[in-house]
């Protein structure tokens, strides 16, 4: 299954989405992404219990202080699936870089540049 | 600990607007237990003054420091050599610290990023709720441990009032009423006959209605 | 010592009490309690006036007392706690007592939260239980709080209120004690919808023998629509509204409410003078006074004894 996805997706890895701090999202705007999103494993499914419900909560969360601080809380998504769903990564991927392309560029970016 | 609750980012950012070079203070003490202005809390907050700044074009210049207390002067002082370099100090620290800090440098200007809200515990990870308003002289032996100044929506101290409906105060049903939880422990002691002692007329001296307080030991002092 | 109180002779002669009250106005003119007054006139013993009831700024009570003095009505001066301090309550009981007002009733104050001013500081500096004894303190021992001496001492029927159906319910009759023990010589309860819950309350009531020692006024309301009924269920904190009842409005006709609300109203009238230790009722009918000579006159409780 070679499934391609749109290269400007650059993967961080984490142990868990329960590891993504708001301050790991912030500072990926700050240094000059257009979009952040989560891709955890399914709720329920989480080997540390309930760490992608967390990540889900922070990600409201950060969505506030995007929107508050002008970059737009849009940029941000989550997303629950398991390992054996390759489909359905690509088609996020794909999903979310639609979404960003038709929001822009980072405004924080463009006003540096 | 002081619970204190962030100022809407609006009011911040409109506090420095006049601000290029930021001291963002925050405090290891009450702010950080109650997630409010601690080190994470300042990381944030910088973040986004910076990005709000970049969008705006006029980009801001952030020292992130985060003292141990903002309450003590020892701490205080180790400020000193990030002074010269900061035109204004925004401050995450309670009240408390927002003034202390403000008169050890009296040429910077600090603003608060926070307001400080009041001496509370927390309930449960992510929830703190008040217990204290330190007015001075204490009841709580008369109370079996509820407080009836700080948790009465009216301080009565012959309660309660006739707002009480179902555990839940009138005037936030997120509260419980301060009277039906003195009266349940009174129960819980079998000491229900207590509540018939009528609480007299308090002294609110010793409280902020007396004026600013102080505490003075003399064998501890220098 | 007896003071110049008609409702307190009332009660002492061993007559029934009718009392109701006058809400004063959101302005300055004095025919708007005057026009109030007129509808109770003959009616009633004695016109409790509210003290910006519900925490929304109104005329003063002691200015509305004394317009319905004017008028010939013996008034009970509404006084809470929330706006002022010991300073300030003790000074306007002075003055009232000055201007010929008989009576006061000591409350804690509705919350600022639901008035006009929600954004007001509150003062709730000593409470209505406090405020009784203070009261009780300046009529019997000619002295303010702060232990001195009053020159020209006031002259007070003291009242207090209590809401029956609030909760913890198994200590309502034990802090209408209290107040009994802090000097209360009557009091008004609040609106009796449930007459078995209210029944209860009173039979607690006299196990304390708190009858004997203060003059109890049931509150009544009619209910003018089904609506009312509801709104007095749902949103009016302390307020017990049975089920039944709230049917028995909307199994009436829109324009029949208003009637059957009366009669709701005299039946519970009937059924609180049947109960033993009850001296009397405290008629508030809310924006509604004009009824008020027709439930007394169905009552029965009319004529009212001369003054």
């Amino acid at each position: 299954m070679r499934l391609s996805y749109p290269p400007n997706v650059k993967i961080v890895k984490v142990p868990c989405t329960g590891r993504v701090d708001i301050i790991h999202v912030m500072k990926a705007f700050e240094n000059g992404a257009d979009g952040v999103y989560l891709v955890g494993c399914l709720e329920g499914d989480c080997h540390f219990l309930v760490g992608n419900v967390r990540a889900r909560r922070r990600v409201e969360y950060v969505k506030r202080l995007l929107d508050e601080c002008g970059v737009g809380g849009d940029r941000v998504a989550m997303y629950n699936m398991s390992s054996a769903e390759g489909q359905r990564f690509a088609e996020a991927a794909r999903e979310v870089t639609e979404k960003i392309r038709g929001l822009g560029p980072n405004p924080a970016k463009s006003a540096k540049s | 600990m002081i619970v204190a609750n962030r100022k809407p980012f609006e009011e911040i950012i409109g506090m420095l607007k006049p601000y290029a070079r930021i001291l963002l203070l925050g405090c290891n003490e009450c702010v950080t237990v109650c997630a409010t202005g601690g080190a994470k809390e300042v990381a944030v907050l910088a973040s986004e003054i910076r990005l709000f700044r970049a969008k705006e074009g006029v980009p801001a210049e952030i020292k992130e420091v985060t003292l141990e207390r903002n309450c003590d002067p020892e701490y205080v002082e180790t400020l000193k050599p990030f002074i010269d370099d900061c035109d204004v100090i925004l401050s995450m620290a309670c009240g408390c610290g927002i003034q202390f800090v403000g008169e050890h440098y009296r040429n910077r200007i600090v603003l608060p990023a926070v307001d400080t809200t009041f001496d509370g515990v927390t309930e449960q990870h992510g929830v703190w709720a008040e217990r204290c308003q330190g007015c001075g002289n204490c009841v709580l032996d008369r109370t079996l441990g509820i407080c009836p100044v700080t948790r009465c929506a009216k301080s009565i101290f012959n309660g309660p009032c006739g707002g009480s409906q179902g555990g839940v105060c009138e005037v936030n049903k997120d509260a419980p009423c301060a009277w039906q939880l003195i009266v349940d422990r009174y129960k819980e002691m079998g000491m229900l006959d207590r509540y018939l002692e009528i609480q007299p007329i308090k002294d609110w001296s010793t409280s902020r209605d007396g004026g600013p307080r102080k505490r003075i030991r003399e064998d501890l002092k220098i | 010592m007896s003071t110049g109180s008609n409702l307190e002779k009332v009660l002492k002669n061993g007559n029934f009490a009718v009392t109701s009250e006058c809400g004063p106005p959101r302005g300055a003119d004095p025919e708007a309690v005057k026009k109030k007054g007129a509808f109770l006139s003959g009616y009633v013993d004695a016109v409790n006036v509210t003290d910006n009831q519900t925490s929304v700024v109104r005329m003063s009570s002691l200015s509305a007392c004394l317009i319905l003095r004017s008028m010939g009505f013996d008034p009970v001066m509404q006084m809470v706690c929330r706006d002022r301090n010991r300073i300030a309550i003790q000074s306007d009981i002075l003055g009232a007592a000055a201007l010929g007002v008989s009576n006061i009733l000591c409350l804690s104050g509705d919350h600022q939260k639901f008035g006009d001013h929600p954004t007001a500081k509150n003062v709730f500096d000593i409470d209505s239980m406090q405020l009784i004894q203070c009261v009780r303190q300046m009529v019997d021992d000619g002295r303010f709080l702060s232990g001195e001496e009053i020159k020209g001492r006031p002259n007070l029927f003291v009242g207090c209120a209590e809401n029956p159906f609030a909760d913890p319910f198994e200590i309502r009759a034990m802090r209408l004690a209290k107040k009994a023990k802090a000097g209360a010589q009557f009091v008004q309860t609040q609106c009796v919808f449930n007459v078995e819950k209210f029944g209860k309350w009173m039979e607690m009531v006299r196990d304390l023998n708190v009858h004997e020692k203060v003059y109890i006024l049931a509150g009544i309301t009619p209910m003018k629509s089904v609506g009312m009924a509801k709104y007095m269920k749902n949103s009016v904190p302390g307020m017990d509204v049975p089920d039944d009842l709230i049917k028995r409005m909307q199994q009436t006709p829109k324009e029949k409410q208003a009637e059957e609300g009366i009669k709701i109203c005299l039946e519970t009238i009937e059924k609180v003078r049947g109960i033993k230790g009850v001296s009397g009722i405290h008629i508030m009918a809310i924006e509604w006074e004009q009824m008020v000579p027709e439930i007394v006159r169905s009552a029965g409780l009319y004529p009212r004894p001369q003054p």
